[in-house]
């Protein structure tokens, strides 16, 4: 499917990532346009229902990005994620969604670079690994 | 119905270049409750900022998305401009169509289209979002300073010098700390005791200050600027109004043979003491734990012969609660003790001492009133090895850091040795020379090149006694790691700084987090060094990591900054974006179901039990409620929440899923 443009959101912390991929723009680099920011202010407030709404909602792919261990804005938020995330990826399974949809990473605000990396593999993955077609059906489940 | 404006900047050419804009104003104007859409050059401009004030009052806009640069950048203008028209500042929103869209894609109508979806998104999240009020806590300008060593004290002066009431609390008899213990301090060579007691004798008579010496903290609860303290303040036995310090009591106490906690063990003190001459406040106590009348009900001697009957027998300890806005952690250091060091007979051998005990025996004020005698016999050593690292980076001993002052201050002792014994020869075995600050390196280099100490890279293996020698196995790392023996009369070990033995204990009743030395953390290791993840709570001195006086010094005046900073105002404001738990009318009253899996999950304490009560006075049910003073808006709570009681203003539930919506275009596919 060479034309296929997937539809990427990507839920990051306000302290980090946001800050990373505002450094990756002051420093001109260049990733694929598929993916979208939504700014949270910790990564620990993401509720994992949420991205089971996106999927529902036509994304065919997610990133979740905060602070590296042990360097939360908040102290231990990303290491709630990092549970949660961990919990999640059962769940996925049991859903029927195929686990390389969801990149679960950390990328700092001094790693601009990092962020630019993530999103083309991202892109890349999910565009192998086509449109998810599995949205109705999620929303038959009362996802969305 | 909504009314949003949509202003989409060009940025000079930074969007325009990539972004077709006159397209994203079209698309933006199309978007359900956009009422307004325009681009232009430099949205922050004045022009720029008054384009949006305008369009504000004659549009009569219920919100604003300004389509610029990253909201970490401008949205603290943008916010100012809608609040200067009358429109609430958080029912504005920047769509970072620069920094995520323009700067990192190429021209093209897929970058775009990424800037329409970037505005709706932020248009759907700005529809959601609500007018909030800035929140206003009043503050107590009272501080609490924890800990009298150099830290405490020049926080306390430094809030006491701004006005300020402070409340100093000290565990031990005297203020003074560890720096009063100190010989000489590098790299100036001046006399610690010189320096350090004007200071203390400051804090004694400045009207601003209040000081509770032998006094711990028992608890400490509220938030910031509302802090409510309790001090034990523990029974000197004597009444302080009363005792004049003339130290008769001290004088002619019959128990004599105690080793003192001043002179590290070195030097003997009686039952009731002051610490040292210079003490403050310069009151007696009592141990009672050696005391003859508190073993064995006879004795009162001191009783019979103070002159103003100031001795108190059957004194209690006293819980004194006060009301403080802002606490100061200064509770300092300790060194490491006791069988940590086996090999080299640390605890065994009496020439075996550390490095604060060399710091006694140095100090004219010490058990050898200066000259430098072995404890084992009074003898002037001929030949002292000084042992760096001394459990410091040696993750074998658990202990993985550098104790950043051993270093320097290794160099001082050989040095003083040097200047009292002139025919002694040091040896300091290290396995590198840290020697970072103002004139520091040069301080060691003078050890080594003037007062000629030997200085042998590597580690002593074992200390062992023969012939009435200490002899030291170590070995010369830079000579091919030949082993080598010194027979030496004195080893002064340079033992890793650890945490104060309560550290622990005081982090839990302050809610402060330590790390895995029992350090206390500060709220970002960079940018927030003297600051906890508790609001109103500061760290200063080596409570939160070995330092030494300067760093100590420079981080107490930052942290009473900070304090003197948060008592500028008479009220706190802070930006709304925290939690809050749901309320409703009767007969729900809050959809909380009280099961406080929020408080757990809380890194700031800032959930407390709220009992709802009817008219009655019956409790009807117990929900969480959010503490507005110390909420930081990390929004954990909210994903905990099972019931989804408990919301973040600014990333509530109905924003981020009106994002999430908006952002994937919902609708279009199921056409």
């Amino acid at each position: 499917m060479p034309d296929f443009q997937p539809k990427i959101v990507a839920f990051v912390c306000n302290w980090c990532t946001y800050a990373g991929a505002d450094l990756t723009g002051t420093s001109r680099m260049k990733y694929s346009p598929q993916v979208s920011i939504i700014r949270f202010p910790c990564t620990g407030r993401i509720d994992f229902m949420l991205l089971l709404k996106a999927f529902a909602s036509g994304a065919d792919g997610i990133i979740v990005s905060g602070c590296h261990p042990n360097d939360c804005h908040y102290s231990s938020g990303n290491f709630h994620a990092r549970r949660r995330w961990i919990i999640f990826r059962g769940l996925l399974d049991f859903l029927g969604i195929d686990v390389r949809r969801v990149q679960f990473s950390w990328v700092s605000a001094a790693e601009g670079a990092k962020w630019a990396q993530l999103v083309n593999e991202t892109s890349e993955r999910i565009r192998e690994l086509g449109p998810f077609a599995g949205y109705q059906r999620l929303r038959g489940l009362g996802v969305g | 119905m909504a009314r949003i404006g949509v202003f989409i900047c060009h940025c000079g050419e930074n969007i325009s270049a990539t972004v077709d804009v006159k397209q994203v104003a079209a698309a933006a104007a199309r978007i359900p409750g956009v009422a307004h859409s325009v681009e232009y050059k430099y949205m922050c401009s004045d022009p720029g900022q008054q384009l949006v004030k305008d369009a504000i009052r004659e549009k009569g806009l219920t919100g604003v998305v300004v389509a610029a640069c990253s909201p970490r950048m401008h949205e603290p203008t943008f916010r100012r401009a809608c609040a200067e028209t009358g429109l609430n500042p958080f029912l504005c929103e920047m769509a970072n169509i620069r920094e995520h869209c323009s700067w990192v894609h190429e021209k093209g109508d897929a970058t775009t289209e990424k800037a329409i979806d970037i505005v709706r998104t932020l248009v759907a999240k700005v529809k959601k979002n609500k007018a909030l009020q800035p929140i206003q806590v009043p503050v107590t300008k009272v501080a609490l300073v924890i800990g009298g060593g150099i830290a405490g004290i020049q926080a306390s002066l430094d809030i006491a010098n701004a006005g300020h009431r402070v409340i100093l609390v000290e565990r031990e008899p005297s203020i003074g700390g560890h720096m009063s213990q100190l010989s000489e301090t590098f790299p100036t060579l001046d006399c610690s005791q010189c320096i350090l007691t004007p200071r203390m004798v400051e804090v004694a008579q400045h009207p601003n200050i209040t000081l509770y010496s032998y006094a711990e903290l028992e608890s400490l609860d509220g938030f910031i600027g509302n802090f409510k303290a309790r001090i034990r303040r523990k029974a000197r036995s004597l009444d302080e109004t009363l005792c004049t310090g003339c130290g008769l009591c001290t004088q002619k106490c019959p128990t004599r043979k105690i080793p003192g906690e001043f002179d590290a063990g070195l030097g003997l003190r009686p039952a009731i003491y002051v610490p040292f001459p210079q003490a403050v406040p310069n009151k007696p106590v009592i141990d009672r734990e050696h005391c003859t009348y508190y073993r064995t009900g006879k004795c009162r001697l001191c009783e019979k012969i103070c002159p103003t009957q100031a001795i108190r027998f059957d004194q209690l300890d006293e819980i004194v609660e006060v009301e403080v806005g802002a606490v100061v952690v200064a509770t300092g250091f300790d060194i490491k003790h006791g069988d940590f060091f086996p090999e080299y007979g640390y605890g065994k051998y009496p020439d075996v001492i550390d490095g604060l005990q060399f710091e006694r025996l140095a100090s004219a004020s010490g058990p050898t009133l200066g000259e430098i005698r072995r404890p084992s016999d009074g003898k002037v050593p001929e030949t002292v090895v000084f042992v760096a690292c001394a459990g410091s980076r040696d993750p074998a001993k658990g202990i993985e850091y550098c104790s950043k002052i051993c270093c320097m201050y290794t160099a001082k002792h050989a040095m003083l040795y040097r200047h009292k014994v002139h025919g002694g020869k040091p040896y300091v075995f290290y396995m590198d020379i840290r020697a970072g600050g103002k004139m520091y390196e040069e301080f060691v280099r003078r050890a080594m090149e003037e007062d000629g100490v030997q200085y042998v890279r590597g580690r002593i293996s074992r200390v062992f006694e023969r012939d009435g020698k200490l002899v030291v196995k170590g070995a010369d790392t830079l000579l091919g790691a030949r082993p080598m023996e010194i027979e030496a009369d004195l080893v002064v070990l340079a033992t890793a700084a650890v945490a104060q033995p309560g550290a622990e204990e005081l982090a839990q009743k302050l809610h402060v987090s330590y790390d895995a030395h029992r350090f206390f953390s500060e709220a970002h290791p960079k940018l927030r060094p003297v600051e906890t993840n508790t609001a109103g709570i500061f760290l200063a001195g080596a409570c939160q990591a070995p330092k030494d006086i300067p760093e100590s010094v420079a981080q107490a005046s930052g942290a009473a900054a900070k304090v003197a900073a948060l008592f500028s105002r008479s009220e706190l404001v802070r930006e709304p974006l925290i939690a809050v738990v749901d309320r409703q009318p009767p007969p729900v009253y809050s959809s909380c179901v009280g099961c406080f899996l929020c408080q757990s999950a809380c890194p700031y304490q800032a959930i407390e039990k709220e009992e709802i009560r009817g008219r009655d006075g019956q409790l009807i049910k117990t929900v969480a409620r959010v503490n507005p003073g110390l909420c930081q808006g990390c929004g954990t709570c909210v994903a905990f929440c099972r019931t989804k009681s408990i919301d973040i203003q600014g990333f509530s539930h109905e924003q981020v899923h009106a994002e999430v919506l908006a952002l994937l275009n919902r609708g279009e596919r199921d056409a």
